[in-house]
């Protein structure tokens, strides 16, 4: 069946796209410019401002921190997320109601708070070094995507599946690993992308929780932008659509982005 | 070709928190029979399966398989086929390494294991579509692998929860024919759970009449089906007339009994067997007959219905509302008198229902 779109809803749709869009296209454009501070549209094209992020150290650490922290953070979130998830779908019948709301309240709550309490009792408080206090702030904001992401995929994960194989002959453990697992791959997949670029994308928890000589790329193009106005910071933020976008391409090729959507 | 056990149950009780949901059942299972526990819905019968399985725990009770007991064994240690209601079938492994999945726990060798599995399919006649995913499969078909992994594993013990429920009504006689055959065959102990009478009357060796946690009656359909042994089982079994009688005469085998109302019926012990002073008359509808003679239970006739082989009426008596059937050559015109006369062969006599 062959619809005619009417031409206001065209026009809306264009208008949806530009300003989702825009941005970007602006981003990349300062990026490209041979000028010394930011402008739209670029005057001459040139790359040297993509070099001149890895000929800053203070850009190279903070890539390497962020990567280091959204792979710890996104790990120890699904090593959690995992069996609270499954517990939560399991035991559904006798557990409150209340318990699954408890992971997802750390994004209900303001990031700013968080990271501010995070400040006061795991730095400050308990003297934990910054590195561990990123780590688990960022795990914190983390873990919701990946409770929330892998029970959707258990909802409709029939739990006799799990029951067969037990009368069949396989151990509890054995059976979730064989056979409860492979069947929500594709939410623990989604869970670790969802995860992985919340934590490399995260400003506000990491704001009061980075401290001296150590930063994440997101504080560090704020702190950048705080003294410089030159096009470095419109190349980083490039670099990190580029991640992204290579993580939903590889999502795409091995999954489908739509299940992403489900 | 199985080493196959009779199951004993002994006064097993269950809970869900507070709720009791299993009352102190008891149930004997003898080597390859097949006993359906039947009932509606929350009546124990799934859970007493799961006790079995193992996936729950008694609270009180013990459950014995031949020599073992399994009351403490956790469930992947009980060597019991399972078929669920929903399949169950791993989604992520073929058809193949489905049926071959318990031979795989048992540490038998993958050659001899997909041998074994082949062989299986083949008896279901499924050997064609090993290499498919479940996902492939019509839903008889994925029944039919579900039947295949419990039963090549060759189990003491067979269990069926609801297992033609989600099949279309000519698939599940199929089915129904295919398991009691194989069942058969393998002489294989078995527990047959549904909610459907006809599934369970036609499948099963003896029956068991669930309802509240507790075993209303135990034996064969032909039993069942002719002789309950109480109102409940009664009315399962489409005795939907039950009359509260109370004895006022005897004259030999003949039995005057008076009801609400005044109205009285002659019954014969001979054809009945012993009757006690106070009981309950069960008749099935076709066991109540219309009648314009004057003897019997006065009634006025209701809504006249059409079934093909005989009218229904719906009948006010002083005892209470029945229903009743007449022959096809003699329509009866709703509000008219009639007699009801209860016909021998089709009708028993209860114990009261306590009050």
């Amino acid at each position: 069946m062959i619809r005619r779109l009417s031409p206001p809803l065209i026009v809306f749709a264009i208008l949806v796209y530009l300003f989702l869009l825009g941005p970007l296209v602006i981003v990349i454009g300062a990026a490209l410019s041979d000028t010394t501070y930011l402008t739209f549209p670029p005057q001459g094209l040139s790359l040297r401002w993509f070099e001149k992020i890895f000929e800053m150290s203070a850009f190279r650490r903070t890539i390497v921190t962020s990567l280091q922290i959204a792979f710890a953070s996104t790990t120890l979130a699904l090593l959690i997320g995992i069996p609270a998830a499954y517990a939560l779908n399991r035991y559904r019948i006798v557990l409150p109601s209340w318990l699954s709301t408890l992971f997802v309240l750390p994004v209900l709550v303001p990031e700013i708070v968080l990271g501010f309490s995070l400040l006061r009792s795991v730095q400050v408080g308990a003297g934990v070094p910054v590195l561990i206090a990123l780590l688990l702030g960022h795990t914190l904001i983390v873990l919701p995507y990946c409770v929330r992401v892998i029970s959707a995929s258990l909802a409709s994960f029939d739990f006799s599946i799990e029951e067969a194989a037990i009368s069949l002959g396989s151990p509890p453990a054995k059976t979730f690993f064989t056979i409860v697992l492979p069947n929500v791959r594709s939410g623990v997949i989604a869970a670790f992308i969802l995860a992985f670029i919340t934590s490399i994308n995260d400003v506000s928890v990491s704001l009061f929780l980075t401290g001296p000589g150590i930063s994440t790329l997101p504080i560090q193009i704020l702190a950048h932008v705080e003294q410089f106005f030159d096009p470095v910071v419109a190349s980083v933020s490039v670099l990190l659509m580029l991640l992204t976008v290579a993580v939903m391409v590889v999502v795409e090729r091995t999954l489908g982005l739509t299940f992403l959507a489900k | 070709m199985t080493a196959t056990a009779p199951l004993s149950l002994a006064n097993l009780t269950a809970h869900y928190g507070a709720t009791k949901v299993l009352d102190d059942l008891s149930l004997e299972v003898g080597a390859g029979e097949l006993v359906s526990l039947l009932g509606a819905s929350g009546c124990g019968k799934t859970t007493t399966l799961r006790l079995i399985a193992g996936f729950l725990a008694p609270t009180r009770g013990s459950i014995r398989l031949g020599d073992t007991d399994l009351t403490a064994l956790p469930a992947h240690k009980r060597n019991i086929g399972l078929v669920f209601q929903n399949y169950a079938l791993f989604p992520h492994l073929s058809v193949l390494d489905n049926v071959a999945f318990g031979l795989k726990q048992r540490g038998i060798a993958t050659s001899e294991r997909e041998a074994r599995a082949r062989r299986m399919l083949d008896r279901v006649g499924l050997s064609a579509l090993a290499d498919r995913l479940p996902g492939a499969l019509s839903g008889g078909q994925r029944q039919r692998v579900a039947l295949a992994r419990a039963l090549v594993i060759e189990p003491p013990l067979l269990m069926f929860d609801e297992p033609l429920s989600n099949l279309d009504a000519k698939l599940r006689i199929d089915m129904r024919v295919e398991i009691r055959q194989l069942q058969r065959a393998n002489g294989t102990t078995s527990v047959f759970v549904t909610h459907d009478q006809e599934e369970a009357f036609s499948i099963s060796d003896r029956v068991a009449i669930m309802d509240a946690g507790r075993i209303r009656q135990l034996d064969t359909p032909e039993v069942l089906y002719q002789r309950p042994a109480n109102a409940f089982v009664a009315r399962f079994v489409g005795f939907e007339n039950l009359i509260d009688l109370r004895v006022t005469a005897r004259d030999g085998a003949r039995v005057t009994a008076e009801g609400a109302g005044g109205a009285t019926v002659t019954l014969d012990q001979d054809q009945l067997g012993a009757i006690p002073d106070r009981f309950v008359l069960a008749t099935r509808p076709d066991g109540l007959r219309v009648a314009t003679g004057e003897t019997g239970l006065p009634c006025t006739l209701g809504l006249r219905t059409y079934l093909g082989r005989a009218y229904h009426y719906q009948a006010e008596t002083p005892v209470g509302p029945v229903t009743a059937s007449g022959p096809l050559s003699q329509p009866l015109e709703p509000g008219g008198t009639a007699w009801l006369a209860p016909d021998p062969e089709q009708c028993c006599i209860l114990p009261p229902e306590p009050a």
